[in-house]
Parts: structure tokens; sequence; C-alpha cells
């Protein structure tokens, strides 16, 4: 009986597996030659620039100090390390032999021209909704750029997830493919700027948790998420900053990289701004856009009333009396800390981060602290202008862990973070074997 | 290989990506006016500007800087006739001298943020910059005259 049923079973499995491989056929489309850049109008070649720049396309398609969109960006996913490929035109080793149709059903489908299945690293669940018009911008943008000839590692994903014909399964499971869907009750710019963050710049692919087979928990959607050792931060109702996201506040954090009632980007966040949003060719209405959607998003207007107070009270809890207390912690603080951070009242500096009103004191673990405390802030992360030293080599995990309990018990009303010492000694190991 | 820019002229430091600022500087191109102190970011006799900020330069790694403009004790003024470095002059701030650059330089950034500075943020920026002479009377003295007469420029 046993041996019957688990025949069964290996019967019903294998003929999955077949019906799974057979429907993930899809065929080649023809290459054709690399098309003249004088075919592409002016005007599709610069609105695919600004699209190209919101979209951040060279986050994952340049790798670290390389030529822009000759790939080798290593994507870390729980299930290895996915390269960004070379989205220039070179006919070998880019899409130079790409035609539209290709492109379109590559951004649609996630299907390369040849007809093999791309990971979901590469977010045609997101592209799936852009427009035709542009679609073809970004095709003539991109086949404008000049070919680099470039190959990029191989993936590190494992057999048998790295068989590309399985990714049908993925696909059956957790995409579907459509356009935009206006949401007719709500104004012109918000369904803007919700088209920019869903369709072109994939917010969600990092601010939403993933289930076990990577897709989006869509029950989740901007929930916060952990990414590279990081946290992204909840984009909805969720997030813990003493001030609500305003629109103004999201619109200076995303144009400029940071905001005086917030505080800095970092890690992955960086590229998305610098390189991206920042850029002068991404105009400010489309930015503002997406400060809308967010801001509505985390029911910013119903908290707005509240900033006065909560950057009031921020600034009062974060008085430190110099020398007036015996407190190990707040020597520790005074003593590394407050010559930069330090503000005095009413308003805080954007040059002096207000660690009260800092996300990364706020969220519920403590990675963004311990990363930025251990690695501090260079010359091209966060803010423009500003560099933080890097405390890893000058405190003890002890110390930062005191730190860290210290600035969390006296600047915000969370609970405890738990563990501390044990996760500042984790990401300082994770820092140093990533170097 | 890391370029910046100090005291208005481009650099190119051939240092390791991690070297400190702090041994680029003194080391590599040879301005010894920021000191070594504690090496670990504690006592500010290190400190120098980046963008125009005071920066810990012990335990700020070089490649922290690439692209920014860095500035020295050396930089902070043409003619080394800064007005914190004048009222320093005047009062006689320094007694050994020896953390007296980094002083002037976190007092530079000090000002910019507030040109008025009460005792309250004089303490708060200055509190990571230690002087085992005692000096902070005068310091705070220096700073206040200094203060004044940038308010009256």
């Amino acid at each position: 009986m046993i041996r019957r049923i688990s025949v069964a079973i290996l019967a019903v499995a294998s003929l999955g597996l077949a019906g799974v491989l057979l429907l993930s056929w899809r065929r080649a489309i023809a290459p054709i030659e690399p098309p003249a850049p004088e075919s592409f109008s002016a005007v599709s070649i610069s609105n695919g620039e600004s699209l190209a720049a919101a979209g951040h396309c060279a986050s994952c398609h340049t790798r670290p100090g390389g030529q822009t969109f000759a790939g080798g960006y290593g994507v870390n996913t729980p299930f290895g390390i996915v390269y960004g490929t070379n989205i220039t035109p070179d006919r070998k080793t880019g899409i130079g032999t790409w035609s539209l149709e290709a492109f379109v059903r590559a951004m649609r489908e996630g299907v390369t021209r040849e007809g093999s299945h791309l990971f979901p690293a590469f977010p045609y669940n997101a592209y799936t909704k852009l427009t035709d018009d542009d679609l073809g911008a970004l095709y003539a943008y991109l086949m404008t750029r000049q070919p680099i000839s470039a190959t990029v590692p191989s993936n590190t994903v494992p057999f048998p997830l790295s068989v590309r014909a399985l990714q049908e399964g993925w696909k059956i499971l957790l995409f579907r493919s459509g356009r935009y869907q206006r949401n007719p009750s709500k104004s012109d710019e918000w369904n803007r700027g919700a088209y920019l963050a869903e369709a072109l710049s994939d917010c969600s692919g990092c601010h939403t948790p993933r289930n076990s087979l990577g897709g989006e928990k869509a029950r989740d959607a901007y929930a916060g998420a952990a990414i590279d050792g990081w946290i992204a931060p909840p984009l909805n109702q969720a997030n813990p900053s003493p001030v609500p996201w305003t629109r103004e506040e999201l619109f200076t954090f995303l144009r400029t990289g940071a905001s005086p009632l917030h505080g800095a980007a970092g890690a992955t966040m960086t590229p998305v701004i610098r390189d991206a949003l920042a850029l002068p060719v991404v105009p400010d209405s489309d930015v503002r856009a997406i400060a809308i959607y967010f801001s509505d998003m985390n029911r910013a207007d119903a908290r707005a009333g509240g900033v006065e107070t909560a950057t009031r009270e921020a600034l009062a809890s974060s008085a430190v009396a110099i020398g007036q207390q015996y407190d190990a912690d707040a020597d520790l603080y005074a003593g590394a800390c407050i010559a930069c951070h330090y503000n005095a009242e009413p308003v805080p500096l954007a040059a002096r981060p207000e660690l009260a009103l800092n996300s990364a004191l706020a969220l519920s673990e403590p990675a963004n602290f311990i990363q930025v405390v251990i690695k501090g802030v260079g010359s091209t992360d966060g803010a423009p202008g500003l560099v933080m030293p890097a405390y890893g080599s000058s405190l003890s995990d002890n110390e930062i862990a005191r730190l860290a309990a210290y600035l969390r018990r006296t600047r915000t009303k969370y609970p405890p973070w738990s563990d501390l010492e044990k996760k500042v000694s984790a990401i300082r190991r994770e820092s140093a074997a990533s170097h | 290989m890391t370029t910046f820019n100090l005291n208005g002229r481009p650099v190119s430091a051939h240092s390791p990506d991690d070297a400190p600022l702090l041994w680029v500087i003194r080391d590599e191109l040879g301005l010894t006016g920021t000191k070594f102190g504690c090496g670990i970011g504690f006592c500010g006799a290190c400190t120098v500007h980046v963008e125009g900020r005071a920066t810990r330069s012990c335990i700020t790694p070089v490649s922290a800087v690439a692209g920014a403009k860095v500035t020295t004790i050396e930089g902070l003024d043409p003619a080394g006739k800064h007005p914190l470095q004048t009222a320093w002059l005047e009062l006689q701030v320094p007694q050994c001298g020896y953390c007296q650059s980094g002083q002037i330089m976190q007092a530079a950034t000090l000002l910019k943020d507030y040109p008025n500075p009460t005792d309250r943020d004089i303490n708060a920026v200055m509190a990571g910059s230690v002087c085992r002479c005692m000096t902070y009377v005068r310091i705070r003295k220096a700073i206040k005259l200094a203060a004044a007469r940038m308010r009256e420029e």
C-alpha cells in the first residue's frame, strides 16, 4: 500500500514537473542588427534617460567602480548571488541584438531574447506595469548608449534552483502580468507617484517582506524588510519615526539623501537617491509625486499636527548634562557622538542628524544603528557633505551595545533591543568578511 | 588610490583604502599641524574639516573622503588669521598646545552652526575635545570672543 502511494505521489510530481517544463517553453525572438541611433527620436531618448534614472537601472546593472550599465553588480538573494547583466547595446555581451519586442517581453514577462527565464532578482513583476510608451523610451535610451563589451560573473544560485525553466513554477505561483491600473479615487499626482513607485522604481522590492519562495508578501506590503544586513524601514503606517514622513520630508529626503527631521539614507538606498532620484534629469514633479504617494500610505496628514511637539520632545530627550552626572553610558555618548549630534532647541540642523528623531533608533531591530556606528558614513553615502568616522575600529562590541541600549532607552519610547552585543559582533563579522 | 581636495588643492593618496585619513594627511601628504591623540576618536586632537564640518580623522578611512573637500588647521584661513586663531593668540589660550589645532577646528564648526553659542552649546559640541592642560576656561573665552567678532563682521 505504502509503495503504491509513493508510486502515485512520484507519478503526480513527475507529471507536475513535466507540465511546468512544458509550460516554461518560450520561443527565441530573432536577433536584429543593432538599430541606428538616428532611428530613435530625441524626445524618446531623453524620456528614457529620466525613466532609467528614476528606475535606478544602473544600481543593479553597474559593477562598483565599473562602466554604467555594463553589468556585474551582485544582488544578494537568499538563494545565491544574481549578477546584474550588461544592458549596453553590445552585440555579444549586451542587448545589442534585442528588438523592441524582445526588450518588452523581458521587462513584462521576465524572458530573455533567446527565450530563457530571468530570475526575479530582475523585478519584472514591477516592470510589467509600465506603459508601452515608457518601455519604448527606455529601449531608445539604452540602445543609444555606447556599447561596452563586458561579461559578468556566473550566478551562485545552486542546482536545481539554477534551472531557469523551473522559474515557470515561480511565475505560475507568484507573478501576474498586467499594466498599472489607475486609482480613480486619487489625484493625478498620487497616481503618478504610485505608478513610479510600483512600476518603475520597485520600492517594494526592498521595503516589503518576502515569503520562503522569495515572493513579496502582498498582505504586508511596505511593512519593512531586512536587506544586506540592514533594515529597509516600513513605508506604511507601521513606520516608527517620531515625526511622520510628510510629503515635504519625503521630498527632501528622496531628492537630497537626507531630511532634518529623519536623518540620512544609507546602504542600498544610497544609489537609489545619489545616482537616481537626486539627478537633475528626474523632474521635481516626479519626486514630489512619489512623496505624495508614500505620505498618503503612512497617513502622515493625520499626524502632521504633532510635528512640532514631537520635535520638541525629541530635542529635550537628547539634552545631556555634561559632567553633571555619573552615567558611564552618557559619558561614552558625550565622548564619541555629541560633538556632531548635539542640537540646540528649537529645531535640529540638517548637518547635525538628531538621533532622537532618527528611524535607526526607532526600528524594532538595531541593525541600521550598528551598521552606521561600525562603518561610518562615507562622502558618497547618505547626505552630501556629511562624513562620519568608522567607530568599528575604536569601540568594542560591548561599547557599541551600551551606546545602542542607552540611546534606545533615553531617546525613544520603544522597548529595549535584545541580544545587542551578539548582534554587534555578528554585523562586525559579516562586514569584515565582505571586505 | 583615493583622490580628494586638501586645503584647496587636489591630492591623490596611495595609502590603502582603510588607512586613517590622519595618517595620510601627516605621513603621506606631510601636513603635521593635525595631531595624533588617542587614535580612537575620543580626544579631538585629530579633528579636521570634511566639507566644512569637524571630523575625527584618526578613525575616518581615507576612502570615506573620496572626492570631498578636506581642510586642516593649515588651511582654515589663508593667512592663519581666522577669528578663532586671533582670539586664541590674544587670550594666550594654549599651555602645551598639543590639542589646540583640534580644538580650533571643532570650534569653527560650532560657530558655523551656532554663531552666538550658549555655555550649553559650547559644553556639548566641545565635549569630545580634551585638553590635558585644563585650558577649558580660556578656550570658552576665546570661542565667545571670536563669536562676537564674527557677528560684527
